[in-house]
């Protein structure tokens, strides 16, 4: 089976700073991490390789720095890594990300895809699915479990807000991880050396099937009008009263704050 | 010259620092308190290679540097103490000596399920009356036929009644002195091989510190760890790596206590401001955050040495003796700043000052260090 997993290299931090005048994030100073979520779908393509035997691939989309989320991976135990890397990619939205991610997905061959299911700097949940779309294959997203019956079904714990659902789905498909669905192993210092021993494929915009006009910021059609940092709310008061008198309290602090008449 | 770690060696301290923090941090304290050897945190370091980072791969290692072993060792002591030494013992004073004087056949039986963290092992010197001076060692190994008959006993012996693989020192050839000390590998449950009394200790309270017996304890004669009468040069070897790890632990301490030193004084408020914005918190932590990058770089360079020169000798007593005197000084500096709460055990840095206290002392005393340093100034 070969299994290629999507990582992206994401900024470690909750308090991301937005340049107020491009809308993008700042990265400049925050320490990148391998995005939460990725590493979770990571965590068990390996495991999916320890009981039935696999070869995993990873591959990220992005900067040359994002070479050191690859490395990570393969120190964790990933067979082979490839990077896709260009300025005609760059500027890319979901849809030209998962046109370039499943073009070179192609390329390396699969039977499984395992993607996170969404990226802590964008939250999106899109890339996934897209790339599943752009292939032709089913995705199942929000995978809380993955089962492989060691020959061509894979049977995925699907999850819901309220709710599970087991879906079955002949390979190749692809899934999208959720970040808790496992604990990723941690690298090995032996993993470590052999990440520095392997060498990372790394392709650019001419080693892929694409059509220019679908790629970076060309073959974008979602622009960011604006981005700002959501305003901190307050801590609140807290109050305990019975039920009528609450109404009256809250009644009063709605008049109070002229919400109300 | 570069100061900067490579990026390969910034992912191993990635590696150890998220593990220390995330594994070993949370038990430190019940470690110290309960002194109990923390052997989760070792069966989670065999899962994860620690046991042999610096052992070759065909040997059940891991392949790496001792720059690597040594970031390994001072993450886990930033955190706790007592698993860096074990580490530390384990793989200067066990695991390098078999692989540096081992035969073929002694690398297979006893460094591969060492360095693959299946056993655990430990270095015995050290007696009643051979401290710093370990060339007087009472314990005698006698030959008989295909054995050599061992009788005596080793004290302060870190991972003590843990480990399951020991290399021994005794005496041979008592009338040749310091060249009449062979090496043994003796494995734990060889008959005549007990345990004494367990230290108790005033730091680093997890490791397990013990007394070895030996009574009439029958060695097989191809347990001899390099040559008859070499064991002396093979101890003193040893031990100029072994500094390397102790260092590293030393330097690990230190770093821990200034990390928990700087939250502290952010928080911490009299006069109606922290003690942060005090001059004398500033210029105390400027000194101290000093100390501890010169003893890095010194530990650095020692692990580097190790790899690259013949010898190595005085930069591993550089390190250790520099080391160990910042983790003490840092230590104390610490408690001070932490006022009457440093002195309490809610707060680490006590425990810190008291583990902090046997780098100065084991694997050759400061004065041992200055003795090294010096006698290869005035040869």
């Amino acid at each position: 089976m070969r299994i290629t997993v999507c990582i992206k290299q994401v900024p470690d931090t909750n308090e991301v700073k937005i340049d107020s005048v491009t809308g993008t994030l700042i990265r400049d100073g925050v320490p990148s991490i391998m995005n939460p979520d990725d590493k979770a779908g990571l965590e068990a393509a390996l495991e999916l390789r320890d009981k039935y035997g696999a070869e995993v691939s990873v591959i990220t989309m992005g900067l040359p720095q994002a070479e050191e989320v690859l490395r990570e991976a393969l120190a964790m135990g990933a067979d082979k890594a490839y990077l896709l890397t260009d300025r005609k990619l760059g500027g890319a939205d979901t849809i030209a990300t998962s046109t370039a991610l499943a073009a070179a997905i192609s390329k390396i061959g699969f039977d499984l895809i395992i993607t996170g299911r969404q990226a802590i700097d964008g939250d999106t949940a899109q890339v996934g699915p897209q790339i599943a779309e752009k292939l032709n294959i089913p995705n199942i997203s929000y995978a809380q479990e993955i089962e492989f019956d060691g020959n061509d079904t894979i049977r995925v714990k699907r999850m819901y807000e309220d709710r599970y659902h087991i879906i079955n789905a002949k390979l190749p498909c692809l899934i999208t991880a959720l970040g808790d669905m496992n604990t990723p192993r941690y690298m090995t210092p032996g993993g470590i050396k052999s990440a520095y021993e392997t060498e990372i494929t790394v392709w650019g915009r001419n080693d892929i099937d694409v059509d220019d006009m679908q790629i970076g910021l060309v073959g974008s059609p979602t622009k960011v009008a604006k981005s700002f940092p959501k305003a901190l709310k307050g801590a609140g008061q807290k109050t305990t009263l019975d039920g009528e008198e609450a109404a009256d309290y809250i009644i009063s602090a709605l008049k109070e704050k002229l919400i109300i008449r | 010259m570069d100061f900067l770690l490579s990026p390969e060696h910034m992912m191993y301290q990635k590696l150890f620092r998220e593990f220390a923090e995330k594994e070993v941090k949370p038990y430190a304290v019940v470690t110290d308190e309960t002194e109990e050897f923390p052997r989760r945190n070792v069966d989670l370091m065999k899962q994860y290679g620690f046991m042999g980072i610096p052992v070759e791969r065909e040997l059940g290692g891991q392949g790496c540097d001792t720059l690597a072993y040594v970031l390994c060792v001072e993450e886990l002591s930033k955190v706790c103490a007592t698993t860096g030494v074990i580490l530390s013992a384990h793989t200067s004073l066990c695991c390098d000596p078999i692989r540096k004087f081992g035969s073929s056949e002694q690398k297979e039986k006893y460094l591969k399920p060492l360095a693959k963290g299946e056993k655990l092992g430990a270095f015995a010197l050290t007696e009643p009356s051979a401290g710093t001076d370990a060339s007087s060692v009472q314990t005698r190994a006698v030959p008989d036929g295909d054995s050599f008959i061992l009788n005596g006993t080793k004290i302060f012996i870190t991972n003590g009644k843990e480990a399951d693989i020991y290399v021994i020192f005794a005496m041979t050839d008592k009338s040749a002195g310091a060249r009449g000390i062979s090496a043994f590998i003796v494995k734990k449950g060889t008959p005549g091989f007990t345990f004494g009394t367990k230290e108790q200790k005033m730091g680093i309270r997890g490791s397990s510190t013990y007394e070895l017996i030996f009574r009439d304890c029958r060695i097989p004669k191809e347990n001899m760890l390099g040559q008859v009468g070499r064991g002396f040069n093979i101890a003193m070897s040893t031990l100029d790596g072994g500094r390397i790890g102790i260092a590293a632990q030393a330097l690990g301490i230190a770093e821990g206590a200034l990390a928990s030193t700087v939250k502290y004084v952010k928080e911490r408020k009299q006069f109606g401001r922290t003690l942060a914005k005090f001059q004398n918190t500033q210029f105390v932590l400027a000194d101290l955050a000093t100390r501890v990058e010169a003893a890095k770089l010194l530990v650095y360079k020692a692990a580097i040495a190790k790899d690259t020169q013949k010898t190595f000798s005085t930069e591993a007593a550089m390190a250790k003796l520099y080391a160990s005197e910042t983790a003490m000084e840092v230590t104390t500096k610490c408690v001070q700043l932490h006022g009457g709460y440093g002195y309490t055990r809610e707060y680490e840095v006590e425990r810190m000052m008291r583990d902090a206290k046997i780098t100065e002392i084991y694997e050759g005393t400061s004065e041992v260090q200055r003795m090294v340093i010096s006698g290869s100034l005035l040869k």
